[in-house]
């Protein structure tokens, strides 16, 4: 009797399992499916291109042929995701979303197609030099940009009319560290200066190595010996991380970009040196409880002017394993338009358009008016000076970044070491030691110095 | 042996606590999904709660498809490691040779490396056999994946029952493959339950597999979370609203099925 029950209910698990089985197969025949003239878009989550992806049925209406698939990462993800597919050659993709690091280095290896055949109404010229220099590769462009950013100081306009002091229009490293310290004010948690401290080649790296050269250093000498246990990295670490002991947020080491915009929005920042895009963010009441009261000033000078500053962009690249070629360049074209910077100014204001790329968004009147930091981030990017000089002549190109494939793996070593004497692990001293250590040994493995 | 007061008192302080300590970051999730994005990045418990996130998010994304992978592929890869760690397990607990606990011990070792140690061969693997984006390529991985604790477990729970009674079962003439429907796995039905159940969270959970190998068709619900993560702007509420629609149908599930897997986990500790 027992037994007969038993069997009884193994066999409507096994009927549950042929009927699961079933739905299986099902599943798997639908997911292989696929029209011709799809292409995939593989791209980061940040606001521009949340817009382009809402905006995107207008580009479907218009050229029915083609259907849109969108897949959406966050940007480390996303870096390790397309770099796989394109270094295996997969072709999952048609349309990457790829930063200005490594478009001239996948240009290089010949994993990208090259962006000419652009109608004229496209307006190469359009699109900023300095931007459009760091996108080309032995004379080619190969990657269109979506959106570009430099760096700005931003300021909170009350609590430097409270302290009495006023922000010059071209600040110095030493004028705003005098300002950092007569804004803090920790008991209302009140802190003059909030700057990235979590370790990455992208979060502290990037504004340290901003600074570096502005202190006159470099990442290498003209023969590629790293050049980071130096007098200019002493000085610039050394500023860095006495700045934000005394005039910087608690924990600091985990602070990036996100965070110190919370932070920033919420009150709690006197100064931040960051990224432009946040100008946008800061400015917009939705997102910002300090809207009313941000000011905006170029990003702070050191000992050496005219060192490369930050320039960054994403931009929409295809890669050469993709399948529809042809479709990908269409909608390239379409994504990175005038006409498509004045759909989004149509449908979301001028406020929201994507910024940094197009000359004619900043001779556009109704987007200086939306937009009263425009002309900060023009300037910005028109000093960036990322394929300029450093104080010594340099052997690679790159602002806030060593444009070479090894600078990952370095720039977040480094960045540890770094966070590491801003968290007191070890003296700026000691620090120095470690990364100039640990990068030579990197660079000697890569083959360096290269012919 | 009576319990004391001081037990019974510990015992209910630690319980709750530990009970509360790890339901806290889902609550603080879900509490997080109804605020907007400004009270988001403050640690207040007043604010207005709204909707605002879930319609955006459901406005984005497609939830039912990312949804529907997950299911199709969770269940998928429980199934076929099931099908393959049963009679794994059986023979190596009924009738072990010398190499047993060897290939036991080589079997776990296997999950002892990171993944993303073999992503390039498996994606090149993928790639020649046309698998990419498909649910066949997780289901596959899953299975393989969950099978060396798919097979400690069962062979655990096979371990507890006597001998005796298989070999009462083959003097009355019964198969190797009737002594396991028939003897072995009604007898240890709470066991295999709680293995299922454990390898389909672990499948519903699993973010680097799914998210490598998947570009949209075969996408589940961590490639979902994943796609609400920003690098610039605010973003904790919508991730927040994601996290909790992507872990609410496990999370039901896993409510009514606690009995049997609590029953699965302490089986056998008690003789």
């Amino acid at each position: 009797m027992g037994r007969r029950t038993i069997a009884h209910r193994i066999k409507g698990g096994l009927r549950a399992v042929v009927a699961t089985g079933a739905l299986l197969s099902v599943g798997l025949a639908s997911g292989t499916a696929r029209a011709e003239s799809t292409i995939t878009i593989a791209t980061v989550n940040n606001g521009d291109m949340v817009v382009m992806q809402k905006l995107s049925p207008q580009f479907e209406q218009l050229h029915p042929d083609i259907k849109l698939r969108w897949v959406v990462l966050e940007e480390n993800v996303l870096r390790q995701r397309i770099t796989t597919d394109i270094a295996t050659k997969a072709g999952q993709f048609d349309v990457m979303t790829v930063g200005n690091y490594e478009v001239p280095i996948w240009a290089k290896q010949g994993w990208l197609e090259p962006m000419d055949k652009l109608p004229a109404s496209y307006g190469v010229d359009d699109i900023l030099k300095p931007v459009r220099e760091g996108l080309t590769y032995n004379g080619k462009l190969y990657g269109l940009p979506f959106y570009a950013e430099s760096a700005m100081t931003y300021y909170r306009t009350d609590l430097f009319e409270k302290a009495g002091i006023k922000m010059p229009e071209a600040p110095t490293y030493e004028q705003i560290r005098g300002f950092a310290d007569k804004l803090t004010d920790k008991p209302n948690q009140v802190y003059g200066m909030c700057l990235r401290g979590k370790p990455g080649w992208g979060e502290n790296m990037a504004f340290v190595t901003s600074l570096v050269n502005a202190e006159g250093g470099q990442w290498f000498n003209a023969q590629w010996k790293p050049e980071i246990d130096t007098p200019e990295w002493r000085n610039a670490i050394t500023y860095y991380t006495d700045i934000l002991k005394s005039d910087g947020p608690p924990g600091a080491t985990s602070n990036g970009f996100n965070e110190n915009l919370a932070l920033f929005a919420s009150g709690h920042c006197g100064m931040w040196i960051d990224a432009t895009v946040a100008g946008g963010l800061l400015f917009d009441k939705k997102t910002s409880s300090v809207a009313d009261k941000v000011g905006f000033a170029p990003m702070p000078t050191g000992s050496f002017k005219g060192a490369p500053t930050w320039l960054w962009s994403w931009n929409l690249s295809i890669p050469t394993s993709s399948k529809q070629q042809e479709a990908a360049r269409t909608f390239v074209a379409w994504a990175t338009s005038k006409d498509y910077i004045e759909l989004v100014a149509k449908e979301n204001g001028w406020v929201a358009v994507p910024p940094g790329t197009r000359q004619s968004t900043y001779d556009n009147p109704a987007y200086k008016q939306a937009a009263p930091f425009a002309a900060f981030v023009q300037q910005a990017i028109s000093v960036a000076n990322s394929t300029g000089q450093t104080k010594a002549p340099r052997p690679y190109e790159g602002a806030q970044f060593v444009a070479i494939p090894e600078f990952q793996g370095i720039g977040t070593q480094v960045g540890q070491t770094i966070a590491g004497t801003l968290s007191g692990q070890s003296t700026v001293e000691q620090g120095l030691k470690t990364a100039q250590a640990a990068t030579e040994r990197t660079m000697r493995q890569a083959g360096y110095p290269k012919k | 042996m009576r319990e004391t007061v001081f037990q019974r008192v510990f015992a209910f302080v630690v319980g709750w606590g530990v009970a509360i300590l790890l339901f806290f970051p889902i609550a603080w999730m879900v509490l997080t999904s109804f605020k907007s994005e400004v009270d988001a990045i403050t640690p207040r418990l007043t604010f207005t709660p709204t909707l605002s996130s879930y319609a955006e998010v459901l406005s984005r994304a497609d939830y039912l498809s990312f949804a529907l992978n997950s299911v199709v592929v969770s269940v998928g890869g429980t199934v076929l490691a099931l099908l393959f760690a049963i009679p794994a397990a059986y023979s190596m607990a009924f009738h072990p040779t010398q190499r047993t606990r060897g290939t036991l011990l080589w079997m776990l070792s296997t999950k002892m490396l990171p993944p993303v140690g073999v992503l390039v061969p498996i994606y090149i693997l993928a790639r020649d056999s046309a698998l990419l984006d498909t649910r066949t390529v997780l289901v596959i991985m899953y299975a393989l994946a969950n099978l060396p604790i798919v097979v400690w477990m069962l062979f655990t729970f096979y371990k507890e029952v006597p001998k005796d009674i298989l070999e009462a079962g083959r003097m009355d003439g019964a198969r190797t493959v009737s002594e396991v429907w028939y003897l072995l796995l009604p007898l240890t039905l709470p066991g295999v339950a709680s293995t299922g159940l454990l390898s389909l969270i672990l499948c519903w959970n699993e973010a680097f597999w799914s998210l490598n190998l998947t570009t949209s068709s075969a996408a589940p619900l961590t490639a979902f979370i994943a796609s609400f993560s920003s690098p610039q702007g605010l973003f904790f509420a919508k991730l927040s609203a994601a996290s909790t629609m992507a872990v609410a149908p496990i999370l039901v599930f896993g409510w009514f099925s606690q009995r049997q897997l609590v029953r699965g986990l302490t089986f056998g500790a008690v003789k």
